[in-house]
């Protein structure tokens, strides 16, 4: 599950710790970390976007951790994926490291490969997979469709797109 | 009388020169009088008072035409009201089509064609060129073979804007892809299968590479989104690639795979995932194109996208629209 935590940390040192501990305590996995120095607040502390993938039965504990540290906890939601597609890779999937494909398209923070279904037929032959993405909106799922179609060029694979809209 | 000369003398320009003769006594009624004037192959040709049965036979017995006037002379010198350009397509230069067509439409004459080349190569300039003349240039066939399209686009959705055309504009590419789904056998086998069955050519690359799908999108861009798009601004994918256990991967989640043109933000021809419910699933060599509009939503057409007499059905229909002096009777 994809998460954005927005903390406000003092601006001395150790206060991004306090908050990555507990994170990888339970097991999360940070994708990013924006500082919004700009968006400092009356009592001068610092705004922090956190963008993490975390169990979802996990999220409450991390909350309660982050509190028990100290840390202002000022918003934190859940990233929604709405918007689902499935594509079809033929090529050599897994000789070109099939994790860091999902990882790149994981890492954006918008989008996610949610489902994979590779087919290998025979040694050194081509395989195949279904990989399904889900992201936050119609134009971030294009946008990681884009990232894939890349990675795949980079990677000699070829990717088969879907006809998109369903027939009205 | 409207003269016509049927420059280019094979499958095509023989099937059009048949129905010419098989539904003369219609054709009058709707057109207006009409002979064909001259026939030319790339050898030679026969002009001025003949019969078209005798020219067919000729051909047919021969393989070629008597020595004669050139395709370019004739298009150039003889009399005549209408050309029909139907000779080997060629999208490096569009030659020799792109000439004989410019020549014509230079003289004020009407031209009716299935060749793409001319208008992949240059389909603004043919427009202006015919446009100042003040004569028409008709190209259903070179889209679909006997699937309407444009005319259909242009008459029948007249009033809509047009967002989007996709879908299947190469027969043979749909007859390996839905051979592959059935049968679930490689590639490289059912492009020889097809090549035998006469489907595919012994050089396949134009129809497998997406060439030939590529060319008809940019008629379709130009002609009916106004897109002025040359080959080079298509994105081209072809099926080389696609396996059979793609197809059971597809399949188990509800898809399969079909070679899918497409013209809206961005021009490609591409392999595509595509539910199986969907009105593009087709078998054998069937052409279809999805439109889609601001008025009717989506609108699909079916239809034979090659052969003799499919072929000449787009450029008898063309020939009807172009002189039909009266409403035609419908019954
Ligand atoms: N066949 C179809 O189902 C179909 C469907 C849609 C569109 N088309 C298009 O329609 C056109 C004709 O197709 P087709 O199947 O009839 O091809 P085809 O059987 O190969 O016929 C082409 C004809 O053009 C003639 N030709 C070639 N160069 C010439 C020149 N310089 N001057 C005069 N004639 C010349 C050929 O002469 P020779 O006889 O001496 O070789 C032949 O008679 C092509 O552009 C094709 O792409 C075909």
């Amino acid at each position: 599950m994809m998460l954005t935590l927005i903390v406000e940390l003092k601006d001395k040192p150790g206060q991004l710790i306090k908050t990555l501990e507990p994170i990888s305590k339970l097991g999360g996995n940070v994708i990013g970390i924006v500082h919004k120095r700009e968006k400092i607040t009356p009592l001068k502390k610092i705004p922090v976007e956190i963008s993490l993938e975390i169990e979802e039965s996990k999220i409450q504990r991390l909350i309660d951790a982050l509190k028990e540290n100290g840390i202002t906890v000022r918003e934190y939601n859940q990233v929604r994926l709405v918007t689902t597609s499935s594509l079809l890779l033929i090529g050599h999937i897994v000789h070109t490291d099939i994790s860091d494909t999902i990882n790149r398209i994981d890492s954006t923070g918008f989008a996610e490969v949610v489902d994979l279904h590779i087919n290998m037929p025979q040694l050194n032959g081509p395989s195949t997979a279904l990989i399904t993405i889900s992201a936050t909106g119609k134009e971030k799922l294009k946008e990681a469709i884009e990232l894939l179609i890349n990675i795949c060029k980079e990677k000699g694979i070829l990717v088969v797109e879907p006809i998109n809209e369903e027939f009205l | 009388m409207i003269k016509i000369a049927i420059i280019g003398f094979g499958t095509v320009g023989q099937g059009v020169a048949e129905v010419l003769i098989e539904k003369k006594e219609y054709l009058t009624k709707v057109v207006g009088d009409y002979k064909v004037v001259a026939v030319a192959d790339s050898k030679g040709s026969i002009t001025g008072d003949f019969d078209l049965n005798h020219a067919l036979k000729v051909k047919r017995d021969k393989k070629r035409l008597p020595d004669g006037l050139t395709a370019l002379e004739i298009v150039k010198n003889l009399d005549f009201d209408l050309l029909i350009e139907t000779t080997t397509t060629n999208i490096e230069d569009g030659e020799p089509g792109l000439t004989h067509i410019k020549e014509a439409l230079k003289r004020g004459k009407d031209v009716i064609t299935s060749n793409k080349g001319p208008l992949v190569v240059s389909y603004k300039e043919l427009m202006k060129i015919s446009k100042k003349n003040n004569c028409n240039l008709l190209f259903e066939a070179t889209v679909g073979g006997a699937m309407p399209v444009i005319k259909f686009v242009r008459r029948c959705l007249a009033g809509n804007k047009i967002l989007s055309i996709k879908g299947i504009l190469n027969g043979t590419c749909n007859y390996i892809l839905s051979r592959m789904e059935k049968e679930k056998m490689p590639f490289k086998q059912i492009l020889a299968e097809a090549q035998e069955l006469k489907i595919a050519e012994a050089d396949p690359s134009y129809d497998v590479d997406g060439i030939d799908a590529a060319s008809k999108l940019v008629i379709v861009a130009n002609a009916l989104l106004g897109i002025d798009a040359k080959l080079k601004d298509v994105k081209i994918t072809g099926i080389r690639e696609i396996t059979p256990e793609a197809f059971d991967v597809a399949m188990e989640k509800g898809y399969t795979i079909r070679l899918i043109a497409e013209a809206g933000n961005e021009l490609k021809v591409s392999p595509r995932l595509i539910p199986l419910n969907h009105p593009l699933v087709l078998q054998g060599t069937l052409n279809a194109l999805q439109i889609k509009t601001d008025l009717a939503g989506d609108v699909v057409v079916v239809g034979k996208g090659a052969g003799k007499r499919e072929t000449a059905s787009a450029i008898i229909s063309d020939f009807i629209d172009l002189y039909a002096n009266q409403t035609i009777n419908f019954i």
